[in-house]
């Protein structure tokens, strides 16, 4: 009888597999997306718009799997919908994302028809599975080249309007009482989530994908309540988590998505118990 | 600005705010139209609720002075100074490096002001300023603005729906009755016939012989 305990196999080929060509490019990918997932993630947690974040994901589904369907490029596929919903969601004002019963229903309904489109295209079973859970050692050149033109209009667009972006954030209609505009950030900053959700998708994958947007932010502003360094934080984290899960994934012939998770939550779940203790401290 | 629930009170604050454009009619503020003057500061109803743990006190005061700038800077040492010169006008300076969750209501209520005020505004409008705060608390925000009108001279209007904190530093009130705005000296407005009209219920207002007034049902 076959025995069903965990095996973890040391592989003592890892530093190999770690410093060839397909490994470098998951590195690359992974500090793009990390560093632009630690920058919005600060606003993500502020504005209190996590569950956004996750609907975000999951419409990006049927992009995915439909581009599959219409031979097009995957990362196409998701940041149509991703980008798409951002907007409609950010157009609907901020809270508009955490309006549960119907944001949750939309995102149902997007899993169910990403899973239609899967269903209609032959080869499409490794995206589907791509999709859901990440796959950062899929990663190609030419969406190195996409993250990085990404990551370079979030950073750049984040820079530009950070203040009204904070100060919109914290309260609307003092925002706007002070004439920022305060609904076309909203959707400005919804397709900056938009983008990012759609490079992070590649990494952890739709399911996961909470623990490298929202996770990281939410245990940096937990550690310091200073906004600079919170998102400096949580970039560190980011990358920490993504570093890290590529070598304990290699070194133990894991799924990377599922080691870069559990660092960041791991991470997450020490702060806030030790946060708890500290407290009760002051 | 004074009428029971309902009866437009936050509604006037968020025209004369521009936040709500009327159906009909004009309104000038301070000579302008609405939401074209950064004369005017607003500190809603639980305002800093929302903020939660995520930013200190300062940061927050300091959103009032540089949240409508663009582009990609430091908060200079003379904004700091500035910032940290409001929290002390607020009396507020000792919580100045916490965050907002860990303040007292009270507390939150000054780092609102505080934010309200360090842009420096002729008009400071105030939506229910003292809803959920304990009487000492209500006297202390009451003294505070009373002092922040004398010293600096910074004209204020406050939603509010309990006159009797009030009485002693209100100039007069503005008063929603019938779908109309009125507006009276404190005299007028302290008034049986009045109060018992506006409010539905039977009010009496009452003189002691120490001068002391006070609005008090049956």
């Amino acid at each position: 009888m076959e025995s069903i305990f965990v095996c973890l196999e040391f592989q003592t080929d890892w530093w190999q597999v770690m410093t060839s060509s397909f490994m470098r490019n998951a590195l690359i990918g992974g500090t793009l997306v990390a560093i632009a997932a630690g920058v919005i993630g600060y606003f993500v947690v502020v504005r209190g718009t996590a569950f956004a974040a996750h609907a975000l994901a999951h419409i990006g589904l049927p992009g995915a799997t439909g581009a599959v369907l219409l031979g097009l490029p995957v990362t196409l596929g998701l940041a149509v919908f991703c980008v798409g919903g951002a907007i409609v969601i950010g157009a609907l004002g901020r809270r508009a994302g955490d309006r549960e019963v119907a944001t949750g229903t939309v995102l149902a309904f997007a899993v169910g028809l990403g899973l239609y489109f899967s269903s209609q295209a032959t080869r499409s079973s490794s995206t589907m599975t791509n999709v859901l859970f990440g796959n950062l050692l899929a990663i190609s050149p030419q969406e190195l080249v996409v993250f990085a033109a990404f990551l370079v209009g979030v950073v750049a667009v984040v820079c530009a309007v950070f203040r009204p972006l904070l100060f919109a954030s914290v309260d609307e209609r003092v925002a706007r009482s002070r004439r920022v505009p305060v609904r076309a950030l909203s959707v400005l900053f919804m397709v900056l989530l938009g983008l990012v959700v759609t490079m992070s998708v590649q990494v952890v994958g739709t399911l996961l994908l909470f623990a490298l947007v929202v996770t990281p932010a939410a245990t940096a502003i937990m550690l310091t309540p200073r906004p600079g360094r919170a998102i400096a934080l949580a970039l560190v984290l980011n990358l920490l988590s993504v570093w890290a899960g590529l070598v304990l994934a290699t070194m133990f012939s894991l799924p990377p998505s599922f080691c870069i998770v559990t660092i960041a939550c791991t991470i997450w779940l020490v702060v806030r118990l030790t946060g708890r203790s500290r407290q009760v401290q002051l | 600005m004074i009428g029971p629930n309902g009866s437009g009170k936050t509604t006037l604050l968020e025209v004369l705010l521009g936040l709500l454009p009327v159906a009909s009619g004009t309104v000038r503020i301070l000579g302008q139209l609405p939401g074209e003057t950064d004369a005017i500061a607003y500190v809603p109803q639980d305002y800093t609720a929302a903020a939660g743990s995520a930013l200190r006190a300062r940061d927050m005061v300091a959103l009032g002075l540089t949240g409508t700038s663009w582009g990609f800077r430091r908060t200079t040492a003379a904004q700091w100074k500035r910032i940290e010169d409001t929290m002390r006008a607020v009396d507020a300076f000792e919580v100045i490096d916490q965050r907002l969750a860990t303040l007292s209501g009270g507390q939150r209520q000054r780092v609102a002001i505080a934010q309200a005020l360090v842009s420096e505004p002729k008009l400071l409008l105030l939506d229910e300023p003292l809803a959920n705060l304990d009487l000492r608390n209500q006297r202390e925000v009451i003294s505070l603005l009373d002092r922040l009108n004398s010293t600096l001279g910074v004209t204020i209007i406050m939603v509010a729906h309990d006159l009797n904190p009030l009485l002693r530093v209100l100039d007069g009130a503005v008063y929603l009755l019938d779908g109309h705005a009125h507006y009276d000296t404190l005299n007028g407005v302290v008034d049986d016939a009045l109060l018992t009209h506006l409010y539905g219920t039977p009010l009496h207002v009452v003189r002691t012989v120490q001068g002391d007034l006070f609005v008090r049902g049956e």
